[in-house]
């Protein structure tokens, strides 16, 4: 990206000023190296992003932000339903709620440094991941209705499991307003056999150790020290999130003109939040939010029961549960007022600072935590949410390395049995069904999430906590 | 990623049909090109078996049809590569073959491949749908028709 198109607020802030149709301004976050690494498609998209209707205070690019489908990932924009705000099927985009959830395990890296590649296996062989792969769990229509109404509450009533975790997931596990007629029966039956599976890309399951504590106190609440080792889960609401996504986003791009939207980007796709179709969208995205909610939590409990099996004395507490792609329906002081906004996070996790309202009683004092994932080789990082005054983009942070480099390059430049024996040498263990998609994931196809982290605490976006280095990853 | 038709393409109706890519940042355009928009279509769902697995290791034992309607070409092709894409998911196949007709917006397809074999197949990434990102059907100069989107993967 062209930074001398952009504002200079401060070293880690840039912005657009609005001209011709923008409504607002854009903001991007991040140092000049960062910034002018972004591809110019980004600039071009955010800035379609502040043309849309309802859009108030402005669009925000985090510092992870790449090129993706009308909004960038990492974009995140807020809608007035009372100003002819719009929801945007698009804005969320296909895997509806892919998010982190990380699980503090009790275990010290001695623990399981003898037993990672048993670890390893076992996780690769119980947790079903990529293209073909079935979960062992098929549900009818009567229980698929209930998965998408009760989110990781449903999953806890079915045995997937305990009664602690469910704090300890945005919206308490259970995201209200979910309305399963508005799911497709497409949809709901490119679902029946992925509940409990981790999907592709750039889905994960990481094991990781502790490296670097950098907020002694807020560590300390959430219960990691140097050494330690935790499991971090990357994935998403599976098939039923990527019909949904295909389905609305078709309906919007033909539905718009006759709603009175001109969209900049097909991908834009949109309808007013105060629209039949805006409402039926609202409804089906909140049951692929509780779909993506339950299948992190079967997962959760698969995982339990392979560490069980090596470590019983391993507890592996639910930490946090944080989701990237959604819409919520939040309240946001924006020029003075408080308002009810939608809220749409791109590739962008919610970071809501201290004393928030929605938060865990566990967190009230310090804020929500915030996880940016790393990919393979890098690090990941856990961070809190800022707490700045005012809120910095509608109280939202990165969420993880962000590509540098697209799949195809990445294909030129690694093969996957190189970059399985080199991480070995690094002592990682990786384990994925495909060579091709551990070269397509290379960790050198991902920025460093060290610069992403930094300018996310520097910006005011969330602080910094600890840093994560992979021990073992199991890839979809 | 190996090209799972590869050829030269030249003017009018001589044009070779083919499967191609373009990048993206987070993920994976596809392109077909023929000497038709049929033709173009067909390349452009071989481009889409082509980000899964290498096309040459999928056997063609079963076929499945699809239809769809859209008000453009460019939706057109959008629905039938989400209609592929549906139909990978849910029947647990990959395909390697691809017959297109279209009349007045209304496409009539099928596809012929077998079921995934995890081991021999090795999917490198599941498609999650075909995006209207870098959207296009059109014909060229040349007279061959392109027919591309980024998949998200």
């Amino acid at each position: 990206m062209d930074i001398t198109k952009l504002s200079h607020v401060s070293d880690w802030e840039w912005q657009v000023e609005p001209k011709g149709d923008m409504r607002v301004p854009a903001v991007i976050y991040g140092d000049a190296a960062l910034v002018g690494e972004m591809d110019e498609k980004v600039l071009e998209q955010i800035v379609n992003v502040t043309c849309l209707p309802g859009i108030v205070g402005a669009a925000h690019v985090m510092p992870d932000a790449h090129w993706g489908y009308g909004f960038p990932i990492g974009g995140v924009a807020a809608f007035d339903p009372e100003e002819g705000g719009i929801v945007s099927a698009g804005g969320v985009g296909f895997d509806i709620s892919c998010g982190v959830r990380t699980l503090v395990t009790g275990l010290r890296r001695g623990n399981i440094e003898p037993l990672k590649r048993e670890l390893a296996d076992s996780l690769f062989t119980n947790i079903p991941a990529g293209l073909g792969s079935r979960g062992k769990i098929a549900l009818d229509a009567r229980e698929m209705d209930a998965m998408l109404i009760g989110g990781a509450r449903w999953a806890l009533a079915e045995g997937y499991g305990v009664a602690d975790d469910l704090e300890r997931i945005e919206e308490h596990g259970k995201m209200e307003g979910a309305q399963p007629d508005a799911v497709s029966e497409h949809a709901k039956t490119r679902q029946r056999a992925e509940m409990g599976t981790l999907g592709s890309g750039n889905h994960y399951l990481e094991v990781q150790e502790v490296t670097e504590i950098l907020d002694d106190s807020v560590a300390a609440i959430f219960g990691l020290t140097r050494g330690d080792v935790v499991v971090s889960i990357h994935c998403g609401s599976r098939g039923l999130g990527h019909q949904i996504g295909t389905e609305f986003l078709r309906e919007m791009v033909i539905e718009a003109p006759a709603q009175g939207i001109r969209l900049p980007d097909l991908e834009l796709a949109c309808a007013p939040i105060a629209s039949e179709l805006g409402q039926r969208y609202l409804g089906a995205m909140r049951a692929g939010i509780n779909c993506a909610l339950a299948n992190r939590q079967i997962i959760t409990h698969l995982t339990r029961r392979v560490f069980g099996h090596y470590f019983p004395e391993a507890r592996l507490d639910l930490l946090f549960d944080v989701s990237h792609n959604t819409c919520k329906e939040e309240w946001h002081e924006v020029e003075g007022k408080r308002r009810r906004l939608f809220v749409h996070r791109k590739g962008a996790t919610r970071a809501f600072g201290l004393g928030h309202p929605d938060l865990p009683a566990a967190f009230a004092a310090i804020g929500q935590p915030v996880f940016i994932g790393g990919s393979m080789g890098t690090t990941s990082s856990i961070m809190v949410g800022a707490a700045s005054k005012p809120e910095r983009a509608f109280a939202s942070a990165c969420h993880g390395a962000g590509r540098r480099m697209s799949r195809h390059q990445a294909l030129k430049h690694w093969h996957g049995r190189e970059v399985i024996d080199e991480l070995a040498h690094r002592g990682i263990i990786i384990r994925s069904p495909s060579s091709r998609g551990v070269a397509e994931e290379a960790p050198g196809a991902y920025k460093d999430t060290v610069a992403v982290v930094e300018a996310a605490h520097v910006a005011g976006l969330a602080r910094k906590v600890a840093t994560l280095a992979p021990v073992v990853c199991v890839k979809g | 990623m190996a090209k799972p038709d590869a050829g030269a393409v030249t003017r009018g109706a001589a044009v070779e049909p083919r499967a191609d890519y373009f990048p993206h940042g987070a993920d994976v355009g596809i392109r077909g090109i023929g000497p038709t928009r049929e033709s173009a279509f067909e390349q452009a769902a071989m481009a889409l078996s082509g980000i899964v697995t290498d096309i040459a290791g999928i056997e063609q034992k079963a076929s499945v049809t699809v239809e769809c309607q859209a008000p453009t070409d460019a939706l057109l092709l959008v629905d039938w590569l989400n209609a592929l894409i549906y139909r990978m998911a849910v029947d647990r196949m990959l395909f390697s073959r691809f017959t297109v007709r279209i009349n007045d917006h209304r496409l009539q397809g099928e596809a012929w491949g077998e079921a995934i074999d995890r081991r021999r197949h090795a999917p490198a990434v599941e498609p999650k749908g075909a995006t209207y990102t870098a959207l296009k059907v059109e014909r060229g100069a040349g007279g061959e028709w392109t027919a591309q989107c980024v998949i998200d993967v």
